[in-house]
């Protein structure tokens, strides 16, 4: 996969899989640090702590339709190309965390992506599924971090049985999750980007 | 530079938007599902979904519903895209990038017409 948004939406599938209704995802860019990090934490049917170790063997898997899984093994390698970390906390009946972690200025680092197609993406798809989305990034010079959170739930209260694909109310999420994920991104580009003369 | 939208705005949305449906005659519900596992996304999902999404508000295409599955072992035809209207039997599309999906959303989903290319043998 190029993008580490993309590894977030597959990660984040493995939580609807899960049967969790509550699913928090969260990407910080911090310059300051020099560290990109994400999560995917939600309340799903949860692993065992040996599940939980063996999931980043390619050969283990909880699917029937084949005897591998690689969303999880390709994650973790990508991080520790990148001088970062891929780790796994779960309990069965509680749910799964998975945090992962880049050296931001590697080399090797595969670009954040398409982060606002990802959310509308999981959204639109599971819309009965509480979000929590947060962008946020700590620029290079000190000054202050810039957030965007989107959390669903009050979308789907004023939505009511209103479909979230009716064209209106779909240009209205995608227009709010872009403008969302762009601030934050330019802020966290203002500072990092290479100004050439 | 868009003003930053609010809850309100959404109330004005939804309510512009229900206006319009009452207008629609009530056809069979038309879903249109994208298979979104690891192979999928690999395979360009994200985007296939993304150019049905588009389709959908830039056509103002109403009475759609559009939603995931995952892997369904059948990775080497990923993108894969089922169409499902009404009552009639569920159409499984194959190797459906982004111009695959918006020939489908337009001939298939809008016009009712089942294309015969790009079907993935059962």
């Amino acid at each position: 996969m190029r993008e580490i948004a993309l590894h977030l939406l597959d990660i984040a599938e493995n939580s609807v899989t899960a049967n969790a209704k509550n699913i928090t995802l969260t990407v910080c860019e911090d310059l300051q640090g020099d560290q990109l990090s994400a999560s995917v934490i939600d309340d799903g049917k949860g692993m065992s702590a040996e599940m939980a170790a063996s999931v980043v063997d390619p050969f283990v898997t909880s699917r029937t339709t084949r005897k591998v899984g690689l969303g999880i093994p390709l994650f973790k390698t990508a991080a520790e190309a990148c001088n970062g970390k891929l780790v796994i906390n779960s309990e069965i009946g509680k749910g799964t965390r998975l945090d992962v972690e880049f050296q931001h200025s590697h080399i090797d680092r595969m670009p954040l992506g398409d982060l606002s197609s990802t959310m509308l993406t999981l959204f639109v798809a599971y819309p009965q599924i509480r979000w929590l989305f947060e962008y946020s990034a700590i620029p290079a010079d000190g000054k202050m971090e810039e957030k965007f959170v989107f959390d669903t739930q009050p979308v789907m209260a004023e939505l009511g049985d209103m479909p979230l694909t009716e064209p209106a109310v779909l240009s209205f999420i995608r227009e709010y999750i872009e403008d969302g994920v762009t601030r934050v991104r330019d802020a966290s580009n203002g500072s990092s980007t290479i100004q050439y003369q | 530079m868009p003003a930053i939208k609010s809850l309100e705005d959404l109330k004005r949305v939804r309510e512009e938007a229900l206006e319009k449906r009452k207008v629609k005659t009530t056809e069979g519900a038309i879903q249109v599902t994208v298979a979104m596992g690891t192979c999928g996304i690999a395979a360009g999902a994200r985007d296939t979904m993304k150019a049905i999404l588009d389709h959908i508000e830039s056509n103002n295409v109403s009475g759609v519903i559009v939603t995931q599955t995952g892997c369904i072992g059948k990775c080497d035809y990923e993108p894969i895209v089922s169409v499902s209207v009404g009552a009639e039997p569920k159409v499984v599309y194959g190797r459906i990038n982004p111009e695959r999906a918006r020939k489908i959303m337009q001939e298939h989903v809008v016009d009712g017409k089942v294309l015969t290319d790009w079907i993935v043998p059962a």
